[in-house]
């Protein structure tokens, strides 16, 4: 992603974004009012939440979920809804308490 | 090089232009009076002549919007319409502007609804005259078969990147036969050359976003471009005009000037008129009335500066329209082009009359009463009316 | 031939009209000349009273109004006669050729026409005879040309020749009937 671009004259013709993955650089954490927390020791790694999470904010490594990109996550409470009610591994608690 | 003399109407000399051309993608929806240069090119395509997909759709909006997905992913795509079909395509017409499409359009000009009304005037074209497309018209056949092999070039030079419409007027031109000399598909194709996308989104090595979201913060960055690629447009089709004379034989600009010189009153119109003026300029020089006139062949972007320094030793100007812009201030080629004579300041009496709405015919000896009488209430120190209709019933 | 030529044709939607100033428009453009053919703009409506036009001249033609004021006038069809006014803008020396089995001489009486040269012919019991079909507007080709010298005769067939030779290859009766439909018009037209 092209950054600091002043002038028209540098924009990419027709609007286009000529590279993929740009949502990388759009950094929405901080529209968060809730902050998911994931308990590994609760998770038995169904991998819902990284299924219907609409920001891609779960984060996997070999097959488990190791942490929530707490930079793009919004806060919206998916992952704590899907996750199976037996399990509650994600616990949704206030941002506030973290500022 | 070879020409040959043949006899078409000006759909089917569209016709031949885009099978020359032969285009990747073509994508429309029938209309009167165009449905025939869609009609005839689905021949060459059923018989093998062209490889272009022919994509029928099922409304004129679909057939732009599916021409844009086309140009998009890197063919060179056309479509051709009409009136009501140009008005249904009007929302993606600016889409195809915006994101830089060199798609090129045959546009047969009639009259827009209501009433119904099947035959000539602009006022189709003139609806989308602020969307970004560059607009070319045509005086015949010839013209149209010229300018629609241009438009390629025109559309596709790399300083411009903007779709363009070439106009014929309907019937008029449409369904009128004349001689006109076409070229060879090999001297055509050598000179519109091979289309090479900016950008396809095709290209999975390279992905892309195409018609992404501009906030506050960039849409006016992404229409300034648009605008400065509509003022390049100038030079392109300049430069493409001078390049087709000297390949075809016939060069153009932005306009053509007949008999204006030493002009006393020059009449100023678009199109299939311009024909029939130059007879009726013809017949006022022989009763001594030292007329001219202007045809403006390309619209938008409008050549404002040339027009206005072309017209500058004409005391006496008519502009004839063939729409009407509802503006209450009289049609659009009037409008423009007294903002562009207002710079020079200089002591010109400049009227407009709106004519042939709804394919009224304008005779020559309307027009030279018309201009005969402009001359006289200047010499005779009368006003006359700035604005008015030629050929209504009062 | 200096000048500009202009015709009308009047006919009915199906019969002809608009075909039959683009085939002589296409035997003008044969000889050399600018050429301009068009039907009377509109809905097409199988029966209706219709109208084509031609301009045909040396010089490349630049009018693009309607032809209002031709020279030369022709009626495929002899019933339109009385229910359209054929004449309308004709000069007082202008040409009507009418298809009909009447003479020159019956349908000016009928008519009332005054002045003007009245010529005409049986195109369609030509047509029926060579052709199998009323279809008049080839044979009224040949009956213009003689009234008319508008374009060479043994040219004009020449060309006509090659066209039908082209489009109806698997039915050379129908070529042969064709050029023998307008060599017989051109023989028995009749003028006053």
């Amino acid at each position: 992603m092209k950054e600091n671009i002043n002038s028209w004259k540098d924009l990419p013709i027709g609007g286009i974004v000529d590279e993929p993955g740009t949502a990388m650089a759009y950094k929405t954490g901080d529209w968060r009012t809730l902050r998911p927390i994931h308990n590994s020791e609760k998770c038995i790694n169904c991998l819902a939440c990284w299924i219907y999470c609409p920001d891609s904010a779960i984060i996997l490594k070999d097959g488990k979920v190791e942490s929530i990109d707490l930079e793009h996550c919004k806060g919206c409470g998916i992952c704590a809804h899907e996750c199976p009610p037996k399990v509650k591994a994600i616990e949704m608690v206030d941002e506030a308490d973290f500022r | 090089m070879g020409k040959t003399r043949v006899a078409r109407t000006g759909n089917e000399a569209m016709a031949e232009a885009i099978r020359q051309i032969n285009p990747d993608v073509v994508a429309a929806y029938p209309i009167t009076p165009a449905t025939e240069v869609m009609q005839i090119f689905a021949t060459y395509v059923a018989d093998g002549l062209v490889d272009t997909e022919l994509v029928p759709t099922e409304s004129e909006h679909s057939a732009m919007s599916a021409a844009i997905g086309a140009q998009v992913a890197g063919a060179r795509t056309m479509t051709a319409t009409s009136s009501q079909g140009l008005a249904l395509m009007y929302e993606m017409l600016y889409i195809a502007a915006g994101l830089r499409l060199p798609l090129i359009m045959a546009e047969v000009n009639r009259a827009l609804s209501a009433p119904i009304n099947i035959h000539c005037d602009h006022g189709d074209t003139m609806g989308g005259r602020d969307a970004g497309w560059i607009q070319i018209f045509s005086e015949n056949s010839q013209e149209a078969y010229d300018n629609l092999i241009q438009a390629v070039r025109i559309a596709e030079h790399s300083d411009v990147l903007l779709p363009i419409m070439v106009t014929t007027d309907g019937f008029i031109i449409s369904h009128a036969m004349e001689d006109i000399d076409i070229y060879s598909d090999g001297e055509v194709r050598d000179f519109i050359g091979t289309y090479k996308p900016l950008q396809p989104a095709l290209d999975y090595k390279k992905p892309i976003t195409v018609g992404s979201i501009d906030f506050v913060d960039y849409y006016f960055e992404h229409r300034r471009a648009l605008a400065q690629a509509m003022s390049n447009a100038k030079n392109a089709i300049l430069e493409v005009g001078r390049e087709f004379g000297s390949k075809f034989g016939q060069e153009y600009g932005f306009y053509e000037a007949y008999k204006l010189d030493d002009a006393e009153v020059a009449m100023v119109c678009l199109g299939s008129t311009a024909g029939t003026g130059k007879d009726a300029v013809d017949n006022l020089r022989k009763r001594g009335i030292k007329a001219g006139l202007l045809k403006v062949r390309v619209f938008r972007p409008f050549p404002a500066e040339e027009l206005a320094a072309r017209l500058k030793d004409v005391p006496q100007i008519c502009v004839l329209d063939r729409s009407d812009a509802l503006a209450a201030t009289g049609g659009p080629l009037y409008a423009e082009l007294l903002a562009a004579m207002f710079e020079d300041r200089a002591d010109h009496t400049v009227i407009n009359r709106i004519y042939g709405l709804g394919g009224r015919d304008i005779k020559v000896g309307e027009i030279e009463e018309l201009l005969s009488s402009q001359v006289s209430a200047a010499a005779g120190g009368k006003s006359i009316d700035r604005i008015g209709y030629l050929g209504v019933r009062e | 031939m200096g000048e500009l030529i202009e015709i009308r044709w009047h006919g009915r939607g199906g019969q002809g009209a608009k075909t039959a100033a683009l085939l002589l428009a296409d035997a003008a453009l044969g000889e050399g000349k600018h050429i301009q053919a068009f039907p009377e703009y509109g809905p097409e409506r199988m029966g209706a009273p219709v109208q084509a036009f031609n301009r045909i001249s040396e010089e490349p033609i630049r009018l693009h109004c309607q032809v209002t004021n031709p020279s030369i006038v022709v009626v495929l069809d002899p019933t339109l006669v009385g229910s359209v006014n054929v004449v309308a803008g004709l000069p007082e020396d202008g040409i009507i050729l009418i298809n009909t089995a009447e003479t020159p001489a019956a349908v000016r009486e009928r008519l009332s026409i005054k002045g003007l040269k009245v010529f005409t012919v049986d195109a369609s019991g030509i047509a029926k005879e060579k052709i199998g079909r009323d279809v008049p507007n080839t044979p009224m080709m040949g009956a213009l040309i003689k009234v008319t010298n508008l374009l060479d005769f043994t040219k004009m067939l020449e060309d006509n020749k090659k066209k039908l030779t082209k489009k109806f290859r698997n039915k050379p009766e129908v070529i042969a009937g064709n050029l023998e439909a307008i060599e017989t018009a051109y023989r028995e037209v009749k003028s006053e």
